[in-house]
């Protein structure tokens, strides 16, 4: 027998999900995260799962991971102390960055920057120059290199990196560089940016070169140590990390690359909730992760999930391939406040977290929370015990909402329906920001929810996005954990190459890209991946020749070839057309030419539920009054536990489970797939006509005139 | 004539009452709106200035003109009283004449275009967006004459017109318009990106409308306006002293070897209501330098800087418009006459920060904040490569942002919201140029104790024979430091020839003909400190040591020693400093000037600078006798009402 294990490790608990990769049969567990050594709770949870199971942990084969290491090193600024290596001239480029300041007009007066990762006092300047297109116009001054570096040795750095201007175009003064670093540095590792990200703009280059320096020491450490612990349970197991775009690392190229693996937590949730959702028949998905202090959103379509080429962490933006995940200050803990000047009601960002907590915890906060409201509002009945064990104080949450009623003049009640509304209205926002704003009618997707606190919103998200149905899969809060275990491994290489068309050919783009997908081909068969098992695909970054943005298009090779370089321009002013609403008449440039090499993900088919009839009465375990939508109403409660394939419940309704409590609001039915997965739609709901486009508008055409020659 | 507004439904909105909570939902979904704006906009334009340097502006705006989301401030009504033709459903208009919208854009590189939403035949709210086109034709690439001396050598300029008529694009206008830039594809492309952006804020607002219904949309934006106004009520009446506040700062000069130019404001409040005065500023210059300062738009800015210092929570729109009553003498530097030339605008409108902060900070000492990087310098650079085609450069250079209450001012950073920078390798890659250097200028922040930030150094290697413009300023006068903070340190410019002579270049100046690998060095200038020096953790000023920031000799104006080793305090000497530096001083001032009077400034420039100092500005009189006229003309105008 062969099983696989997924691992999510979250602030609060570490989730696992073990699954026999024959039968596709499932265990999960939950077990109390150990900041101090993470791999304690995971070894904790991995003996939990396996007695469960009743397997041998020594069976285990694959252990695929999700991990917040990376983001809380940059998060809590506990990376190394990292060296920099500049061209002369530009000792200060993390220092100036991109000169901008947040916060609109006037924000500079209450804007504090933070200091760089590499501090100035450990940045040398190498006297080297390379032009733009690559040529070197001054030789690097090896001696004074020399000298340099040694003055960095009484400074304790840790990790050593090097970014030059112009290296995406050559990078053997980089090369020449680390060359001289490791004689007089040795032991200290040394990152090239034309290694970690070979692509033009020196500071965006040079941030994410750095940043990868930064947390890799302690990804390095977090690495070896999970490994050592898991051979001491499995001699045979293989170490998998999630990276932020959804693919999985081999945990050798994830501790050398830690930059892209900021987003590796979030990036699991959006993998399981597109598994899940996929074999439920929706490969067109919002989805919602929600969470104590936040929530992060994502947008897939036919099964796809979109990616960004950069991720932000904090006040940090790297160039690192991630799945497109938004976040914003709303979740469970999110305080709510009325502001005495302008007398509104307002939600977050600032949180009372996990410590103390919302009020009704009794763990002394007194701050009215989300959850708090949820409370008041019945949707949270206090026969729900949050994790299992920890126990709901209703007085205290309602005590904590009367000040925003007191402040607003309203009931309890209604104040609390308030700050559910706006939450709502938050977490909308930033769905908007992945569906609307990137041309995409929420109307054609499901919504999926996870996280603790996602079930409570999601039937009240879909009602305001349109995006039907609003799917709660089952285990909402191992979510995480089964997208970690249900991936594929995955690498990707690119190469900044702007050229206009009419300066290259199809010819010479296939022959770059087929050198990119042989490099990314290697990486992954070294994981084991067989050659038959891995498939590739091509992507371009271009624009028109003059503009500052770029757009990815994918290309099929046997397109380029028999339709040369219009196969390429064709999609890209579709997709300017479909953001946009026009396309230019203008020449088309290449930015960036990218492979990406994906082995074959697991095939498990997930166990159905028991069949039954649509009464899901057998289900019930009590009523619940409850505030919904500006009535009082009562609310059956349902134990998710007993309810089976084909039960349909009818709103208003709560559905209470571990880990997390649905919300069924009324005149809305959630029906229970094979799959155990809720399926809430609105009663007498039907499917919207075809996708109406964004925006009607003609481009305009331009005048005949060029510029003066 | 004021314009005329087709409607087919007549029917007016009737006001409802919108619960808070709905009315915060309507204000975030606007706001978000107004995001989306800038980022279509971003995207799809090309003139660096707008898609690298984010230099426009995105307003949503009630029926009435109102602005409730954006930046600047409304000019709607102002624009419908001098429009003679309709308004109809599917039109566009585009303007770039700042004396046809009273400022509401102030040169005619900016393209202000402005979109009615109509939902059910009738009006629901309005968009606007401007952006700045990198050329509009006129006497130099870029359009920005230094020396210009009516707004005609600044390009053409579009007075307000109907772009799309009922939805139908007036191409022959369009074509005429191109046909005088530099740049036309540039200028199309950012056309079509504002014209994308305007649409994009339609289709949210007609959502937004048909979740809520009309009336309820209608009546949540009354109630943020009113949102605004109680809340900028309070603020007003907390911070503004009804005792005559009183402030000025200068323009350097005006490209023409006149200078420096006065801008003198005073502030008051009479009950509920803040007043600024800004008699006795100078009067209109005869070069480009002047700003039309439109009134809203300084309503805006003084209401944005309040509430950052006080209170950042306040979502900023129109409401608080009727507490403020602005007065700026026509014929002034602030409100020249047509066809006074306004391309150079950049840094009156700049300085308007400084003075703020001058005004607002004497009644509230422990929140005003120094004087900045109040600007927006250009540089330009154009001329044939070698392989014949044309290219042109126009870039804005960043500098030190002011020490200010709540800490250091970042080095080498930008004032205005949302602009960036250049990569420079992106420069390297379109432009036969190479940056040398590009750094922040140790010593040049303000000491305090919070720091002002640096100024920003580029070295700009020319690579193919072509023509440089200069844009900037505070080159005589500083940036001051705030209470006991000192000032920050001047811009300089300095050419050196590829044989190695030098040149120090004025700091405003067109068509230097530069060669192959002359290089430019381009100082720009430093924030002021805030409060004493003195009084900076010494730990502090060894951190901006080592990190090259600050030098061991500048630590000591900090009464800091650093000791041999470059990093480290010497305490007992640090000590035994400050304690000689606060025994010499005098009283701590409010303001730092750096200079006692003019006359004494001018006196050291040229020993100081290497340049001659500017001789006193003269003014035309046709301007003086043209706003004599329009002062008499209102004040009998004034008095047939009262009569």
């Amino acid at each position: 027998m062969s099983y696989r294990l997924g691992v999510d490790v979250g602030g609060t608990f570490t989730d696992l999900l073990l699954v026999n990769e024959k039968t596709g049969k499932t265990w999960s567990a939950k077990v109390p995260s150990t900041p101090a050594d993470q791999s304690i709770g995971v070894l904790n949870g991995i003996e939990r799962v396996c007695e469960r199971a009743g397997i041998a942990p020594a069976e285990i084969d694959h252990v695929m991971h999700g991990t917040t290491v990376a983001t809380n090193t940059v998060l809590t600024g506990t990376g190394a102390r990292c060296g920099l290596v500049t061209t002369k001239g530009y000792k200060q480029v993390l220092q100036i960055a991109r000169s901008f300041v947040p916060g609109g007009l006037g924000g500079w007066v209450i804007y504090n920057k933070s200091l760089p990762m590499a501090p100035l006092a450990c940045t040398i300047e190498a006297d080297e120059r390379v032009s733009a297109k690559g040529q070197v116009v001054r030789k690097l001054d090896e001696n004074a290199l020399r000298v340099s570096l040694r003055s960095l040795k009484s400074k304790k750095i840790e990790a050593l990196t090097v970014s030059l201007i112009n290296s995406f175009a050559n990078a053997d003064h980089e090369q020449l560089v680390r060359k001289i670093a490791n004689e007089e540095l040795p032991g200290i590792p040394v990152s090239l940016s034309s290694d970690v990200v070979p692509e033009m703009q020196e500071y965006e280059r040079t941030v994410t070169t750095v940043a990868n320096s930064y947390v890799r020491p302690r990804v390095d450490r977090y690495i070896k140590n999970l490994q050592a612990k898991l051979a001491q349970v499995s001699s045979k197991v293989k170490l998998h990390i999630l990276r932020s775009d959804g693919g999985l690392a081999p945990s050798s190229s994830a501790a050398e690359y830690p930059v892209n693996m900021l987003m590796s937590g979030p990036a699991g949730g959006v993998t399981g909730a597109l598994w899940v959702a996929v074999q439920a028949g929706f490969p067109n998905l919002l989805t919602s992760d929600v969470g104590g202090t936040s929530t992060d959103v994502a947008l897939i379509q036919n099964g796809e999930p979109r990616l960004r080429r950069e991720t932000t962490v904090g006040d940090v933006t790297v160039r690192a391939s991630s799945v497109d995940i938004r976040t914003v200050g709303a979740g469970g803990g999110s305080i709510a406040h009325v502001p005495e000047l302008t007398k509104a009601l307002r939600v977050g960002p600032q949180s009372a977290g996990a410590d103390p907590g919302p009020a009704a915890y009794n763990r002394g906060g007194t701050e009215p929370t989300a959850t708090d409201a949820n409370i008041v509002l019945g949707y949270l009945p206090e026969m729900q015990k949050l994790g299992g064990d920890m126990v709901l104080d209703r007085d205290l949450a309602q005590q904590a909402v009367k000040k925003i009623a007191d402040a607003l003049k309203l009931s309890i009640k209604d104040a609390a329906l308030g700050i559910y509304n706006i939450v709502n209205e938050n977490m909308v926002g930033a769905l908007r920001l992945v569906s609307v704003e990137q041309g995409y009618d929420p109307r054609d997707f499901a919504l999926i929810s996870f996280g603790g606190a996602g079930p409570l919103h999601s039937n009240a998200l879909s009602k305001l996005l349109g995006s039907w149905p609003s799917i709660i899969p089952p285990g909402p809060g191992v979510l995480c954990a089964l997208g970690d275990a249900t991936t594929a491994v995955r690498d990707e290489r690119s190469r900044t190459y702007v050229c206009k068309f009419s300066d290259t050919s199809p010819k010479e783009i296939e022959k770059i890209l087929k050198e990119l997908a042989a490099e990314a081909s290697a990486s992954v068969e070294k994981e084991g991946v067989s050659k038959n098992q891995i498939t590739t695909s091509y992507q371009v970054d271009l624009r028109y020749h003059g503009q500052g943005l770029r757009l990815t298009v994918s290309i099929d090779l046997k397109d380029l070839q028999k339709n040369g370089l219009k196969a390429i321009s064709d999609q890209f002013d579709e997709e300017h057309k479909r953001l946009f609403t026009f396309a230019l008449p203008l020449e088309h440039e290449l930015v960036t030419l990218r492979a990406a090499v994906q082995g074959e993900g697991i095939k498990i088919t997930r166990q159905t539920l028991q069949k039954s009839g649509p009464n899901p009465k057998a289900a019930a375990v009590g009523k619940q009054k409850a505030y919904m939508e500006g009535k009082d109403v009562t609310a059956i409660v349902y134990d998710r536990a007993k309810l089976k394939a084909g039960n349909k419940v009818a709103g208003p309704a709560i559905v209470m489970e571990m880990d997390s409590t649905t919300v069924i609001l009324p005149k809305h039915t959630g029906t229970i797939d094979k799959f155990g997965n809720i399926l809430i739609y609105p009663d007498g709901y039907k499917a919207p006509k075809a996708a109406k486009p964004r925006a009607a508008s003609k481009p305009v055409k331009p005048a005949k005139k060029k510029a003066r020659k | 004539m004021p314009a005329t507004i087709v409607q087919r439904n007549k029917k007016p909105f009737k006001k409802v009452k919108v619960d808070t909570v709905s009315i915060d939902i309507i204000e975030s979904a606007l706001r978000n709106a107004r995001f989306e704006m800038d980022t279509v906009l971003f995207r799809t334009a090309m003139s660096p200035g707008i898609r690298e340097q984010h230099d426009e502006f995105p307003m949503i705006a009630n029926v009435e003109g109102k602005m409730v989301v954006g930046q600047f401030g409304s000019f709607i009504w102002g624009f419908m009283q001098g429009y003679d033709g309709t308004v109809e459903e599917g039109d566009i208009f585009l303007t770039s004449d700042p004396y046809a919208v009273n400022g509401a854009i102030s040169h005619a590189n900016d393209w202000l275009m402005l979109m009615p939403i109509y939902r059910g035949g009738r009006i629901i709210a309005w968009a606007a967006m401007f952006g700045h086109m990198t050329d509009v034709g006129g006497k130099v690439p870029g359009s920005l004459p230094t020396d210009g001396t009516t707004i005609y050598e600044d390009g053409i300029t579009i007075p307000p017109i109907k772009i799309f008529d009922k939805g139908k694009l007036n191409e022959d206008v369009l074509k005429v318009v191109l046909h005088n830039c530099r740049l036309p594809h540039w200028n199309l492309s950012d056309f079509n990106a504002i014209v994308a952006s305007l649409r994009t804020a339609g289709i949210r607002c007609i959502e937004i409308a048909e979740r809520f219904g009309d009336d309820v949309f209608y009546s949540a934006m009354d109630a943020m306006l009113e949102r605004n106004k109680r809340a900028m009520r309070e603020l007003i009446r907390r911070t503004v002293p009804e005792q005559k506040q009183y402030f000025e700062d200068y323009i350097c000069d005006d490209g023409l070897n006149m200078g420096p130019y006065r801008i003198k404001c005073s502030m008051w409040r009479e009950g509920d209501k803040c007043i600024f005065d800004f008699a006795g500023t100078d009067p209109q210059s005869m070069s480009s330098i002047n700003f039309l300062l439109n009134e809203e738009l300084f309503k805006m800015f003084a209401g944005v800087y309040m509430v950052m210092v006080f209170d950042p929570q306040i979502l900023f729109n129109d409401g608080f418009y009727d507490l403020m009553e602005v007065r700026i003498p026509p014929g002034s530097l602030l409100k020249p006459l047509k066809p006074a030339a306004l391309s150079c605008r950049t840094h009156a409108l700049g300085r308007i920060f400084d003075i703020l902060g001058g005004l607002l900070g004497q009644g509230n000492p422990d929140f005003m904040c120094a004087a900045g990087f109040s600007d927006s310098p250009h540089f330009m650079y154009s001329g044939y490569d070698q392989h014949g085609e044309w290219y042109q450069l126009y870039q804005i250079t960043f500098g030190g942002i002011p020490g200010k209450p709540f800490g250091d001012g970042p080095d080498g950073h930008s004032l205005w919201p949302s602009f960036t920078n250049v990569p420079n390798e992106f420069l390297e890659s379109y432009f036969p140029l190479r940056i040398d250097v590009y750094e922040t200028i140790a010593d040049t922040g303000g000491p305090g104790k919070h720091r002002g930030g640096n100024a920003l150094r580029i070295g700009y290697r020319f690579l193919e024979p072509g023509e440089i413009s200069i844009h900037d300023d505070r080159w005589l006068t500083y940036p001051w430091g705030a209470n006991g903070g000192l000032p920050g340190a001047r811009s300089r410019k300095l050419l050196i020839r590829a044989d190695g002579t030098q040149e120090l270049m004025p700091s405003k100046i067109d068509h230097v003909k530069v060669e192959s690998n002359d290089l430019l060095i381009s100082d720009t200038w430093g924030g002021g400190g805030w409060g004493d020096p003195l009084e900076r953790d010494p730990k502090q000023v060894a951190f901006d040591v080592e990190a090259g920031l600050v030098t061991v000799e500048g630590a000591r104006r900090y009464g800091v020693v650093i000791k041999s080793d470059g990093r480290s305090v010497d305490e007992a000497a640090t000590a035994a400093l400050r304690k000689e530096i606060a025994a010499k001083r005098g009283p701590k001032k409010i303001f730092d000037r750096g200079f006692d009077t003019i006359e004494e400034l001018k006196a050291r420039c040229k020993a100081e600078t290497g340049l001659e100092p500017p001789s006193p500005p003269r003014f035309t009189k046709w301007a003086k006798v043209a706003a004599e006229a329009l002062i008499q003309k209102a004040a009998a105008r004034k008095g047939a009402k009262a009569a």
